[in-house]
């Protein structure tokens, strides 16, 4: 790989993470492939697609220059409260919960794309503030109401596991902003104390009974419990080795439920056993390690923030989904990335991988230009 | 670890920063790791308990239900077998959208509204995992077209197995008794996985219920992959069933039929027995229910019919039915006069009744000088009542109770009845009066308090015939020995035999009902009973107010090979209805062709088998009620309605007012099948008998 062969705009991209990025999507088609029982229809062939289109977007992204980034922010942001609204209001009057609209070509879900928002927002705010005033209730007041409406919405969808997702994303850019140890540390108390309330009084009875079936899902093992139960069997029967390619019992025989969406990983697991597990995490942990690395390398507060904010929402997705397949989180509906099926996810996480590629060629080409 | 200083600055932010993030990829690196560990605990670990489970998901074992063993005849003749069918059965808890499954069932099998009402009721009814059948012995065609829609329908089992099979239907409805699916009941008292298996089928009632487990084999096992949703994938291994072990009766299946068609349109019972080993050949009770019908459960209009026919097809009346035995006693009776002391030789002058102080019993004629054998030939009550008279009724009810009268036999099957046969002391305990010469008198002519099953009447006729304490018997090879000796000479059975022989072939009651065939004679005895006191005697009046018709038999009369007990009930004098089936069942025993040619003549006239008349009659049900029946109750109703029609009593004469409820049994009144009205009083004080 000279650089005088290749064109210097394809060579300084980050390829050595894009690389495994992109095995561990054909993976995912691999996995998706033999649960569709041996057919790239109906998901393997349109999560390739996926792929390929968001790949582009997020190089697209890419190019963009700071002061860009920095300029929308907080239009996007508005934007998408007032999508969140909008759901909200034609969810009432449809009559149930919704959570996309539809714009004829595509199902958009602003939920999603609030998880790159927020931290753009919140990189932006942090980016604005004074550094003097990072200890001062200025630093925290703010940025509680840019997490707190959006989380509030998307919760009020009702949709747990993406308020959380939102949530503890922003809660990261804030950590990393500086700001008092001991706000965290009370935060966390109070947090302790208030969970249990929260749970009752907060929580729909369905997502109540998420949580305590995972928290003893063999109580139930034919009803709620179901899904975590079926998913470990899938896991576990699968062994060091795996089944083999397409000899997943538990997903081709439909005891697996959602192995294609939220189970994936189940899926895999079983036919590929705990060495594919192992590839898949370590893909992640080389991904997360990279977003990491850029974030440190970046040339400003916004950039650093920015990437370890959107690193942060791909291991959110990462982290959730495998400790729920494995039963160690309750079922709340988070697809693994590059790994589960789903347009709108792999949407949100190649807009964070976009925006540290971003930052990472911000960090290359301008560490002199930038401010 | 933290910055404190007080002055914050971008430095010591991206100091901050650069520490924070450390923690943060940390805290990623740390949580990869435990998701690895958690990998390693649930897939190396816990490997072999997934295994198991995932294996136990992945493959289910279906129960192959054991082909039933055959209940065979003496000749090794098929009077229950198996045969293949194809059949649909439902499991209502697999279900996925009832209504639409069910209409496109009833749409691909061309269900009418009745079927399609009965299989809404069997729905309604069943629990959780019980298979509901749909239909049995399709064609075919049927089936393929169900088989192609199947992965549309899930709860849905379309499967081709072994399916019990009457060959001769309502013939050996009360003998063999029947097949049905387990009930929530069984399935609590034998909590076998079997009886959950669509199309195993337990025995209800009769043989089948008695001999279920001898009946029943080993079930075979498939093990198959399924989808969670419980689809088909494919077969894995097979292990074949052991069918169940047959049993063998001494019934002669032919006789069997023969007798059950030829009682045609009567409420009936024939009981034939071997006079050499005590073997039954024929039990047979008319009409009956058809058992191949009741297999798959019972539907609304076939329970209807049940219900409304007065000739009460659910009591098996050969074992269960009883009803004074009239002047069939009389042969015994004989017996017993000749036991102490009476001459036979002796005369007694008939002048058409008999003065018992200030009452006078009639007698059917004025018979003049009678001795005992005409006595017998002529059905003379005046002879029975002066020699009862004189010897005292003491000495006539123990010479009955050796002869069979008022005795529980062991048979397998249903449960026997074994009536009364009265004396001072039954009388003392039952009513708390005294016994009376009345009494006495009508018990000699087998009326009054007397009551009797049709077997207990063949059993005696056998051993008047033979002479010998034969102990009837229904399984082939299991023979009992007989009895102790009787206490009579072959001079007093001589006279016995002349009287019946008389009876037949001299100018007694029944000399029309002599057999046609060359070189063997019969001899009988015919019986009328009274069902209600001095109305409508004879023929006349409603069905349920004639008299019963009886009469019993034996032949050859040189070396009596079989005795034969007929009941006709409501069948007015024993000459008229019972004496003829008598007559062409003993043909059939010596000339089956001829036989049946006089039975297929009888039978045009009548409107073919019991089977075609039972189709025919369902069809006008069908077309006269529709879905308007009433539904069929639970899984109890049929046996329940069963004994209750064992337990109601068929209308017979009361001596007196108190006879409301049976000696042994008190009625049933809760039960949902009330086949006869309440027995009929007499308002007649006066004894009184029906001789012929």
């Amino acid at each position: 790989m000279s650089r005088q062969i290749i064109p210097e705009a394809i060579s300084r991209e980050p390829w050595h993470v894009l690389v495994p990025l992109f095995l561990l999507n054909t993976f995912g088609s691999v996995v998706l492939y033999s649960a569709a029982g041996g057919h790239l229809q109906p998901w393997a062939l349109l999560h390739e697609i996926h792929f390929v289109v968001f790949l582009l977007m997020a190089f697209v992204i890419s190019r963009f220059p700071r002061d860009f980034f920095k300029q929308v922010a907080f239009p996007i942001f508005g934007t998408l409260v007032v999508l969140l609204v909008l759901v909200e209001v034609l969810g009432k009057v449809s009559g149930g919960s919704q959570r996309w609209l539809n714009l004829g070509f595509m199902q958009l879900q602003p939920s999603e794309l609030m998880k790159p928002g927020i931290v753009l927002a919140l990189a932006k705010f942090y980016d604005g503030l004074p550094p003097a005033m990072t200890k001062s209730w200025r630093a925290l007041i703010p940025a509680g109401a840019l997490v707190g409406v959006p989380a509030l919405l998307v919760m009020a969808q009702p949709d747990l596991g993406t308020g959380l997702a939102i949530t503890i994303g922003a809660a990261v850019v804030i950590f990393l902003a500086g700001l008092p140890l001991s706000w965290f540390v009370g935060v966390g108390t109070a947090g302790a104390i208030a969970v249990p309330i929260a749970f009752k009084l907060l929580l729909k009875p369905y997502q109540q009974a998420r949580v305590t079936i995972f928290l003893d899902p063999e109580s139930d093992p034919l009803g709620k419990g179901y899904h975590i139960t079926q998913s470990k069997i899938a896991i576990g029967s699968g062994g060091l080795w795996g089944k083999g390619f397409g000899n997943g019992s538990q997903s081709h025989l439909e005891y697996l439920p959602e192995a294609q969406t939220d189970f994936a990983f189940a899926t895999m697991a079983e036919e590929w056993g705990i060495l594919g597990g192992l590839f898949v995490l370590a893909v992640f942990l080389w991904v997360l390690r990279w977003g990491m690395g850029v974030s440190r390398r970046a040339p400003d507060r916004f950039s650093s923030l920015l990437a370890a904010g959107m690193t942060f929402t791909i291991f959110f997705y990462m982290a959730i989904n495998m400790m729920m397949v494995m039963g160690l989180a309750p079922v709340v509906g988070i697809p693994l990335p590059w790994i589960s099926h789903g347009g709108s996810s792999m949407m949100t996480n190649m807009i964070c991988i976009g925006t540290i590629m971003a930052v990472d060629r911000w960090s290359k080409t301008g560490r002199s230009l930038g401010g | 670890m933290f910055g404190k200083s007080q002055l914050t600055s971008s430095g010591t932010l991206s100091n901050s920063f650069e520490r924070r993030s450390v923690l943060i990829g940390g805290l990623q690196t740390g949580l990869g790791v435990l998701l690895a560990a958690r990998m390693g605990w649930i897939g190396l670990v816990q490997n072999a308990k997934y295994e198991t489970l995932a294996e136990s998901n992945r493959v289910n074992l279906t129960l192959i239900p054991p082909r039933r063993g055959a209940i065979l005849d003496r000749h090794n003749a098929q009077l229950a077998s198996n045969r293949i069918e194809f059949r649909i059965d439902i499991i209502k808890e697999r279900l996925v959208d009832s209504d639409a499954t069910v209409a496109e069932l009833a749409r691909l099998l061309g269900f009418n509204p009745v079927q399609l009402q009965d299989l809404q009721d069997k729905l309604d009814k069943a629990h959780g995992y019980q298979p509901i059948e749909v239909i049995s012995g399709l064609d075919p065609s049927q089936y393929d077209r169900v088989l192609v829609r199947l992965p549309d329908m899930p709860g849905v089992i379309a499967q081709q197995g072994f399916a019990r099979w009457y060959p001769t239907g309502p013939s050996v409805g009360h003998l063999t008794g029947f097949v049905g699916p387990a009930s929530a009941k069984d399935y609590e008292t034998e909590h076998n996985p079997l009886l959950v298996t669509p199309g195993f089928k337990i025995g209800k009632d009769g043989l089948e219920k008695q001999f279920e487990q001898q009946l029943r084999g080993v079930p075979g096992a498939q093990r198959v992959e399924v989808t969670a949703s419980g689809k088909f994938v494919r077969d894995l291994e097979k292990r074949d069933d052991v069918p169940g072990q047959s049993i063998r009766l001494t019934i002669d299946a032919p006789l069997q039929d023969f007798a059950a068609r030829r009682i045609g349109l009567e409420s009936a019972a024939v009981v034939v027995i071997d006079c050499i080993t005590g073997g039954v050949l024929a039990l047979v009770s008319m009409p009956s229910f058809d058992p191949n019908a009741f297999a798959g459960g019972i539907g609304r209009l076939q329970w209807k019919m049940l219900n409304e026919d007065d000739h009460i097809p659910l009591l098996n009346k050969a074992l269960r039915g009883l009803y004074p035995p009239g002047s069939t006693m009389k042969p015994m009776a004989s017996l017993a006069l000749q036991q102490h002391g009476v001459d036979p030789s002796e005369r007694v002058n008939c002048p058409g009744g008999y003065q018992l102080g200030n009452r006078y019993f009639r007698c059917d004629a004025v018979h003049g000088l009678m001795d005992m054998r005409s006595a017998i030939e002529h059905s003379c009550n005046t002879y029975f009542w002066t020699m009862a008279h004189r010897v005292g009724y003491d000495a006539i009810a123990p010479a009955a109770k050796l002869l069979g009268l008022g005795q529980q036999f062991e048979l397998p099957g249903s449960a026997q009845r074994y009536g009364t046969v009265p004396d001072a002391a039954w009388k003392m305990r039952r009513y708390h009066q005294e016994w009376t010469t009345a009494d006495s008198l009508n018990a000699s002519i087998g009326q009054g308090y007397v009551s009797v099953s049709p077997l207990q009447l063949a059993v005696m006729t056998s051993r008047i015939a033979s002479g010998r304490n034969l102990l009837p018997s229904l399984i082939f090879g299991q023979e009992k020995a007989a009895g102790p000796a009787l206490p009579f000479t072959p001079e007093q059975l001589a006279v016995a035999h002349e009287g019946m022989f008389r009876v037949v072939n001299g100018s007694g009651t029944g000399v029309g009902s002599k057999l046609d065939l060359p070189g063997i004679q019969m001899a009988g005895k015919t019986g009328t009973a009274q069902v209600r006191a001095l109305t409508a005697r004879g023929g006349g009046g409603s069905w349920k107010s004639r008299d019963h018709s009886l009469f019993v038999c034996y032949a050859p009369t040189d070396a009596p090979r079989y005795a034969m007990s007929v009941v006709v009930e409501h069948g007015t004098f024993g000459a008229r209805a019972a004496a003829p089936i008598a007559k062409d069942v003993m043909t059939f025993l010596f000339d089956p062709a001829k036989a049946m040619a006089s039975l297929t003549a009888l039978e045009q006239a009548w409107g073919g088998t019991p089977s075609e008349r039972m189709a025919t009659r369902y069809r006008a049900y069908s077309a006269q009620y529709g879905t308007s029946a009433p539904r069929v109750g639970d899984d109890e109703a049929v046996p329940k309605a069963i004994s209750s029609a064992e337990s109601s009593e068929p209308a017979v004469a009361s001596p007196d007012n108190t006879l409301t409820t049976r000696p042994e049994e008190p009625a049933n009144s809760a039960a949902p099948l009330t086949p006869e009205p309440a027995p009929v009083t007499s308002t007649a004080p006066t004894p009184t008998a029906t001789p012929q």
